[in-house]
C-alpha cells in the first residue's frame, strides 16, 4: 500500500524533515529533562533509539497476532519490556549516567514518539521499513538530543562532553543547564526554524508567484517514484 | 506531620512536575489554551495521580518485593486497568463529571507525570500517607502550572505577535520564563 515511497525515504524522513521532536514537538519530556549534558544527551538518545528500534521490530512481527482492541495495551507491555532490558543495560554498563538520568529512563515507555510510530507505522507495514522508519525517527531523536545538550553544555558549562572548549575567561551561563535552559533552547530552536520556513516560503512565492496548488515544492527522490 | 508538609510543598512548588522536571508537557502545550479547560485538566490529572500513588503503594508493599524487575510493566498496566475501571465507574455514577474529565482521564494514562510520579515514590522509598502527600502536591502543582500557563495565552491570543512566534516556540519561552520564576521557590527550604 506504501509501495511508491522509496525506502531511503522511510529512513530519511525521520531524521530531519519529519523530525520528532523538532518539527512534531513530540517527546519533549526526555528532550528537555535530561539535555543537561551532551554525555547524557547522547546516552538517553541511544536508549530511545535501541527501544524505539526493537519494539518497532517486534510490533511489525507480531502485527497480524494482535488483536486490534488490545493493540495499546500490548504495544505498551513490549515497549515496557525492551525499556527494563535497557534499564538494566546501562546500569550494569555505565552506572554513573545512568544515576544521572534517574527516573528518566523508566519514562521512555511513555514516549510518545515510540507508541506514536508503532501505531502510525510499524503495525501497518512490513518488518524491514519499520526498522527502517525506526531507525530514522529513532536517529531524528538523537539529533535534537545532541543538538540541545551540545548547545546547553556548551553555554551552560563552557564544556563538550566534559572537555573544556570556551577557554578560562568564559564566564557559564549557568541557567543554561538549570530546567529554565532547557525550555529556553527548545523555544529558540523552534523559533528560528518557524522564522526560517516562512522566509523560504515568502522567497518561493517571489520566484513562482502563479503557484497555488502546492505548498511545498516535490522532492526529487518523490517525482522519480 | 511536618514532614507531610515538606514533601507537599516541595512537590508543588520546589520540583513542579512540569516547570522543573519537565513531566506531563503534553497537555501542558496541548489544553493550555482556556483557562476553564486548564483546571479542570489540572483536577483530572490530581484524582488519577492519587489512585496512582495508592496503587503504587500497595504494589511495592505487597507484591513487587522480591522483583523490581516487574515494577515497570506492574506499574504501566495496573494503572491503565485502574483508570479504565474509574472511567467506567464514574459515567455510571455521574454522567454530568463524566462529560467534564471524560475527554482527558484515558488521555492522563499514558501521561509522563503519572509513570513519573510511580516512579518517584517507589526510588524515594514514600510510605502511604506520604505517597498521598505527594500526589497531592505533584497534582496541584500541575494545576497551578497549567493555570498560571492558560492565562498568560488568553492574554496573548489578543496580543500582536509576529507571525511566525505564534506556536509551540512561544508557548516554550514562556514556559522557561515561568520555570525560571518557580526557581524562586527553592530558596524556601535552604536553610
Amino acid at each position: 500500500m506504501r509501495k511508491q515511497v522509496p525506502a531511503r525515504e522511510d529512513l530519511l524522513k525521520g531524521i530531519w524533515r519529519e523530525n520528532p521532536v523538532l518539527v512534531q514537538t513530540l517527546g519533549l519530556c526526555p528532550a528537555l529533562a535530561v539535555t543537561n549534558s551532551l554525555a547524557n544527551g547522547i546516552a538517553m538518545g541511544l536508549a530511545t533509539l535501541a527501544v524505539l528500534v526493537a519494539s518497532s521490530f517486534l510490533i511489525s512481527v507480531l502485527k497480524r497476532y494482535i488483536p486490534g482492541e488490545v493493540r495499546i495495551t500490548a504495544y505498551i507491555l513490549i515497549i515496557a519490556t525492551f525499556v527494563t532490558l535497557v534499564d538494566m543495560t546501562l546500569q550494569a554498563l555505565v552506572p554513573d549516567i545512568h544515576k544521572a538520568l534517574g527516573a528518566f529512563i523508566a519514562l521512555i515507555v511513555v514516549n510518545c514518539v515510540i507508541l506514536g510510530r508503532q501505531e502510525a507505522f510499524a503495525s501497518k507495514n512490513p518488518v524491514g521499513r519499520s526498522v527502517l522508519d525506526a531507525l530514522g525517527m529513532g536517529g531524528g531523536f538523537l539529533l535534537a538530543l545532541v543538538m540541545m545538550s551540545g548547545v546547553r553544555e556548551l553555554l551552560g558549562n563552557g564544556t563538550l562532553l566534559g572537555v573544556n572548549v570556551m577557554g578560562p575567561n568564559f564566564e557559564p551561563w549557568v541557567i543554561m543547564i538549570l530546567p529554565p535552559g532547557g525550555f529556553f533552547t527548545l523555544g529558540t530552536y523552534l523559533l528560528v526554524f518557524s522564522w526560517w520556513r516562512g522566509r523560504r516560503s515568502k522567497a518561493r512565492k517571489r520566484a513562482w508567484p502563479h503557484e497555488v496548488t502546492s505548498p511545498r515544492l516535490p522532492e526529487p527522490e518523490e517525482v522519480v517514484a | 506531620m511536618g514532614d507531610l508538609l515538606w514533601i507537599f510543598v516541595s512537590a508543588m512548588v520546589v520540583n513542579n512536575f512540569t516547570l522543573a522536571l519537565f513531566l506531563g508537557l503534553c497537555p501542558f502545550l496541548g489544553v493550555s489554551g482556556k483557562i476553564g479547560t486548564a483546571i479542570r485538566m489540572g483536577a483530572a490529572d490530581t484524582f488519577v495521580m492519587l489512585i496512582t500513588a495508592t496503587a503504587t503503594w500497595f504494589l511495592n508493599t505487597f507484591i513487587l518485593g522480591n522483583a523490581p524487575y516487574l515494577r515497570l510493566i506492574s506499574f504501566i498496566i495496573v494503572i491503565a486497568s485502574l483508570v479504565q475501571f474509574v472511567e467506567m465507574f464514574i459515567k455510571k455514577v455521574s454522567p454530568t463529571l463524566f462529560r467534564e474529565l471524560g475527554i482527558f482521564l484515558p488521555l492522563i494514562t499514558t501521561n509522563c507525570a503519572i509513570l513519573g510520579l510511580a516512579v518517584f515514590q517507589t526510588n524515594r522509598g514514600y510510605g502511604f500517607l506520604q505517597g498521598l502527600a505527594f500526589a497531592v502536591g505533584a497534582g496541584a502543582g500541575l494545576t497551578l502550572a497549567l493555570a498560571l500557563m492558560a492565562s498568560i495565552r488568553e492574554q496573548i491570543e489578543v496580543a500582536d505577535v509576529p507571525a511566525f512566534a505564534r506556536g509551540t516556540g512561544l508557548v516554550l519561552i514562556i514556559a522557561g520564563s515561568l520555570s525560571l520564576a518557580f526557581m524562586g521557590f527553592a530558596g524556601l527550604f535552604s536553610q
